[in-house]
């Protein structure tokens, strides 16, 4: 009888710890691996700087960073391209072809989504409308109301990308166009206040649909220095939360590294901008896993 | 009998378990994220081109260079919006050229005279460098496709150039007109073609039509009394300029002092 029940005992703590181990191996193995990579303020620069050009010599040009986009997404296929706005604007290629190619050669290099800069309403609304056929990539904004207008319906004010499993959630926040856009340039487009709008997208895509990752496009610019009352990227970062990764532009910023900011809930937000031109491409990789142990942790960061 | 049943009994148990784990690890479960990796990717020589896309961008490169390639002038510096606190030598380029050329559509249409010339800092977008200046430096210095027009404002507003300047703390092309900034931070001494500015005289101010709206803050446009548009593009000004002359000269007089 006793050894009965040493034998009965024996064998269920065995399958238990099996279960057990199978299941924290099972755990433990499922590491996704997610590299988001990023421009802002491309301004019409597809062809390299020429090696004489006093500031940028041999720098940026689209065939190289198609290049180098398809050797990380080699390396990992779960990629996520993004761009940050103005693309348009800076080289003859936009004055004699109204932004077709930049469109179509992001659509070449596979962008998935971008927002939209002061500098792509520069040949108006209808400039723009007239561009998207040749984008297979998603425009998102979510503080210009565009509903009276030609481009109504045409740009999104989020994206839900399912990456390999992870969910990311795409938003984006344009600048103030009032004072800085000609007015015949983006007519009847209305500006919303982008913390405001933040706080109804964050809702949507972190508590409701519970995204695992939310990444905000930004075209407010990183800094004001001499106006630190204007929304820039790092006080935006600051009054929000729920937002995981704001990538950039505007302000031409060139940053060694990402920039860490609290949040308004006290977490850490990934502030990043790579300049301009195309001269730099950011990239980011976040690395999930499924460990219960790791549920109330901060990710650690690298930068 | 009474073993087999038990066996049972602790199956049924296993299965329930098994079911419990699997429902709670993998279905409802968010990720966790864990390490997150920043860095930046320097587009260089060093990475090679793709072939695809180069195949793709030649029909459209070669289009545009054989109309931007044609040698216009000669330019012995570079000229950097970014070396000058109050004044630079390509935005006062920008602005004497903008008021002798566009004097040339004024005087004809309006048989009337432009006194000064308000550009915008932000709006020189490029470097002039140094050497061969093509009709290419014309739009990178100026590739937005705004045209220039004249403003006729009051002596008032001409001071309120002077104090806009003055805030923005920034080399904002000026011509036509001088200043001093004093040691209060106001404007004295403004002088507009050599004359001291006349508060109740009508102005008129060459710019071009982004900064005309109300661009950039310029809010003294919206006072303006009449508006010219010349239908002159700022880049045709410039590329006229360069076909003009051998060799570009940059102005190097000092329009605003600082006390």
């Amino acid at each position: 009888m006793k050894r009965r029940e040493f034998i009965e005992k024996t064998a269920a703590s065995t399958a238990l710890l099996s279960l057990g181990l199978s299941l924290s191996s099972f755990e433990s193995n499922d590491i996704k691996h997610l590299t988001i990579l990023h421009t802002n303020d491309v301004h019409s620069h597809i062809d390299p700087f020429p090696a004489d050009d006093p500031r940028n010599p041999n720098k940026g040009g689209v065939s190289r960073r198609a290049t180098l986009i398809e050797a990380i997404r080699k390396e990992n296929p779960n990629v996520l391209l993004l761009d940050a706005g103005d693309i348009f604007q800076g080289t003859p290629y936009f004055n004699y072809y109204g932004g077709e190619l930049e469109f179509k050669l992001m659509s070449m290099m596979k962008y998935d989504a971008s927002t939209i800069g002061n500098h792509d309403f520069d040949n108006g609304l209808d400039g723009l409308y007239a561009q998207l056929p040749h984008a297979t990539f998603d425009f998102i904004n979510s503080n210009y109301d565009f509903k009276n207008t030609v481009m109504d319906g045409h740009i999104k004010p989020y994206k839900i990308f399912n990456k390999n499993g992870i969910k990311v959630g795409v938003f984006g926040v344009g600048i103030e166009l009032q004072g800085l856009v000609d007015k015949k340039l983006y007519l009847e487009t209305v500006y919303n206040n982008p913390v405001e709008v933040a706080q109804d997208m964050t809702k949507l895509l972190k508590q409701e649909q519970k995204c695992d990752l939310v990444i905000c496009l930004s075209h407010l610019g990183y800094k004001y220095k001499d106006e630190p009352t204007k929304i820039s990227d790092l006080t935006f970062a600051a009054q929000t939360q729920d937002i995981d990764l704001i990538i950039g532009g505007h302000t031409h910023t060139f940053l060694d590294k990402p920039t860490v900011v609290k949040n308004k809930a006290g977490k850490d937000v990934l502030v990043n901008q790579v300049g301009c031109y195309g001269i730099n491409l950011g990239r980011i990789d976040f690395y999930f896993d499924k460990d219960k142990a790791h549920t109330n942790q901060s990710a650690t960061i690298v930068v | 009998m009474v073993k087999l049943k038990k066996y049972n009994g602790f199956l049924k148990l296993f299965v329930i378990f098994l079911t419990l784990f699997s429902i709670s690890s993998c279905s409802t479960k968010n990720y966790n994220l864990t390490k997150i990796e920043g860095k930046q990717v320097p587009v260089t020589e060093k990475t090679g081109e793709t072939t695809e896309i180069e195949n793709f961008i030649k029909p459209y490169r070669d289009h545009i260079n054989k109309d931007l390639d044609n040698v216009l002038a000669y330019c012995p510096e570079t000229l950097d919006k970014s070396t000058g606190k109050w004044q630079t030598g390509i935005g006062s380029l920008m602005a004497d050229v903008c008021v002798q050329r566009g004097n040339i559509v004024f005087n004809a249409r309006e048989k009337k005279d432009i006194d000064l010339c308000l550009l915008n800092h932000g709006g020189i977008r490029a470097i002039l460098p140094k050497g061969n200046v093509t009709t290419r430096s014309a739009f990178e210095i100026m590739p937005f496709e705004n045209s220039l027009v004249v403003m006729a404002l009051k002596g008032e507003q001409i001071s309120e150039i002077a104090a806009y300047i003055i805030k923005e703390k920034k080399p904002q092309p000026l011509s036509g007109m001088t200043f001093t900034i004093a040691k209060d931070n106001k404007a004295k001494d403004i002088m507009v073609q050599g004359k001291p500015l006349d508060l109740n005289k009508t102005y008129y101010v060459a710019t071009n039509d982004y900064l005309a709206n109300g661009g950039d803050s310029m809010t003294f446009f919206a006072k303006s009394t009449q508006k010219f548009d010349l239908n002159y593009k700022l880049r045709d000004v410039l590329i006229d300029y360069f076909k003009e002359v051998d060799t570009v000269v940059a102005p190097k007089n000092i329009r605003i002092t600082e006390e």
